[in-house]
């Protein structure tokens, strides 16, 4: 605690110290602030060059070089559609018995909840190999829109779990109360009036789920696969944006410029959908504020 | 208490136990996880044994040579630079934002931080290939090298570090930062001396998830460490990581290199697993 000691010679000392942090921290700030900023304005020069309404529905052409990305959108889209409709119904079913109807401290809720920690940290190529050996394996999907989608659900579970489960505890439990008072079932006071206070929070919960299902490439290489032909059913493979990303920088000559395209494809998808969810969380926050 | 009391015998005690079946089944998926992994590695650890993937000194595994040392020691090359990088980073940028931004700054730098978290891995590894690597190749050939890996890496975990750092320091009671100015302290004196330590927990379980992120991270890895399986003997040596490695070879890898593979996603699952654990004993972990 040097600070509180006193003398000329520490004065001067405690003031060069401080103008080395103070010179420090704005220098790691503006050198992060460039390298984001250096990041957001290559891909978006660069994608714009090559984005138009052709780019968004034409078929691609010479493995990606030309043409567009029509096909890799509709299983992005396939793909992400089932790993909604897997992790959605999951994950509110396991929030709502979490929150509303086991007791505070039970074994189960900690045994779940340190399950759920344990599911978010898995590496995402892991969640690959395991959804190449469980889905497209052993129950026989093979390389398909739904073994990736269902993949995809594995890995957004804890965060959908974590945030309706947050969302559902922050209603006040006077509402509860006042529900069964007026002689209300338990689930009927949770569907009528706990469930959509807590929508919004729901809501943001699913769309960062989405997002990060979006973002995810390492756990569909080996899942939903490489075919960029339009998928005419859930268990045809079916390339999604990520790896179609991947494969255009890493395996075609000359595909830099689609690649960048799709990559601002992607990243305008993304700022939306993680928009939309934060600004859900802001609009919560405030309310809590408010109250 | 008793299950029995959990689930009496009415509408409400039916749909709780159909809830609770459901929570089986979302928390019983670790468990499929872990058990579809291990019998995938099974017939490698049992055949080729947990010591030969760290003896062996070279990686030919049609060629019955299966040493994932040289992978290892990428990996963990890669992960720690890229924290060492982003620690102090990440920490500064939360002091930035929270004590040094002017008003006007504060949302839109916020805004970018959120943004650089939510990039696709994918994204940032088609930017450290078009840019960053060919301005290191002019460096020092062939540019595609560890030192890229560990600055892409940086950049990607960076705003996981700030986020966590600035949860914790705005954790830090009112109080303390009264306490600190009533004895004088000025505002880089009571940072240093008062609200640091007192956020320490916090910041060290953020760098923690920001490291097991950049272990268990595949894409950046895969696109611009150059993928050559060798120790790492220079910044500037092309690495192969653990997870590239998996990536690169899943697609056409059977038999026991095939279950050569499930072991190394076992390992990496397994340190990832080390890591956040020390994390959570800072404090809870957070998904967001």
């Amino acid at each position: 605690m040097s600070d509180l000691s006193h003398g000329p010679r520490h004065v001067f000392a405690r003031q060069a110290r401080d103008g080395a942090m103070r010179v420090a921290i704005w220098a790691a700030a503006a050198a992060l602030f460039a390298c984001a900023a250096w990041v957001m304005l290559d891909v978006v020069l660069r994608g714009a060059a090559g984005l138009d309404w052709s780019f968004l529905v034409d078929e691609p052409a010479r493995a990606g070089r030309a043409g567009g990305i029509g096909p890799i959108l509709v299983s992005t889209g396939l793909i992400l559609a089932v790993a909604i409709a897997a992790a959605a119904p999951l994950g509110l079913a396991t929030a709502i018995f979490l929150a509303e109807f086991l007791p505070a401290g039970s074994r189960f809720a900690a045994w779940t909840s340190l399950s759920l920690d344990v599911l978010a940290g898995i590496p995402s190529i892991v969640f690959g190999l395991f959804g190449n050996a469980f889905f497209s394996i052993w129950l026989g999907m093979g390389f398909s829109i739904l073994s990736g989608g269902l993949t995809l659900a594995c890995m957004i579970l804890p965060l959908l779990i974590r945030t309706a489960e947050h969302g559902l505890r922050m209603v006040p439990g006077e509402w509860r109360h006042g529900a069964a008072a007026l002689g209300m079932s338990r689930f009927s006071s949770v569907w009528r009036i706990v469930l959509p206070a807590a929508g919004p929070a729901v809501t943001a919960g699913l769309l960062l789920g989405l997002g990060r299902a979006t973002a995810e490439t390492a756990a569909l290489v080996f899942t939903s696969g490489y075919v960029d032909r339009m998928p005419s059913s859930l268990l045809d493979s079916g390339r999604a944006l990520s790896v179609h990303i991947y494969d255009l920088a890493m395996n075609v000559a000359g595909g830099d410029r689609n690649a960048y395209a799709s990559a601002l494809v992607l990243l305008l998808f993304l700022i939306v959908v993680n928009g939309i969810a934060m600004s859900f969380s802001d609009y919560l926050l405030r309310k809590r504020i408010a109250a | 208490m008793r299950i029995s009391s959990l689930f009496p015998r009415t509408r409400d005690g039916h749909i709780a136990f159909g809830l609770g079946a459901v929570s089986c089944l979302a928390s019983g998926i670790l468990l499929l996880i872990l058990v579809f992994v291990f019998g995938e590695a099974w017939p490698a650890l049992r055949t080729i044994g947990v010591l030969r993937f760290l003896s062996d000194t070279a990686w030919y595994p049609t060629d019955n040579a299966f040493g994932l040392a040289p992978m290892l020691a990428a990996s963990f090359a890669l992960a720690a630079g890229a924290l060492i990088l982003a620690a102090p980073v990440g920490v500064a940028a939360a002091i930035f934002r929270l004590y040094y931004a002017p008003a006007w700054l504060k949302t839109p730098y916020r805004g970018l931080v959120l943004l650089l978290a939510g990039t696709p891995s994918v994204v940032l590894g088609l930017w450290g290939l078009m840019v960053l690597v060919p301005l290191i190749a002019r460096l020092e050939p062939p540019g595609a090298s560890l030192i890229a890996g560990i600055l892409v890496l940086a950049l990607m975990i960076v705003p996981t570090v700030a986020i966590t750092a600035e949860a914790a320091l705005e954790s830090v009671p009112r109080s303390c930062w009264a306490a600190a100015n009533a004895l004088g302290l000025g505002r880089e004196a009571a940072l240093l001396n008062v609200v640091l330590p007192a956020a320490r927990e916090g910041v060290a379980g953020g760098i923690l998830l920001a490291g097991a992120r950049a272990l268990g991270e595949t894409m950046v890895v895969l696109m611009i460490t150059g993928n050559i399986v060798r120790m790492p003997d220079g910044l500037f040596a092309p690495v192969r990581a653990l997870t590239s490695n998996i990536a690169l070879e899943m697609a056409y890898a059977t038999g026991d290199h095939r279950a050569s593979l499930f072991v190394s996603g076992l390992a990496l699952t397994l340190l990832v697993f080390l890591l956040s654990f020390a994390a959570r004993t800072g404090r809870r972990m957070r998904y967001v």
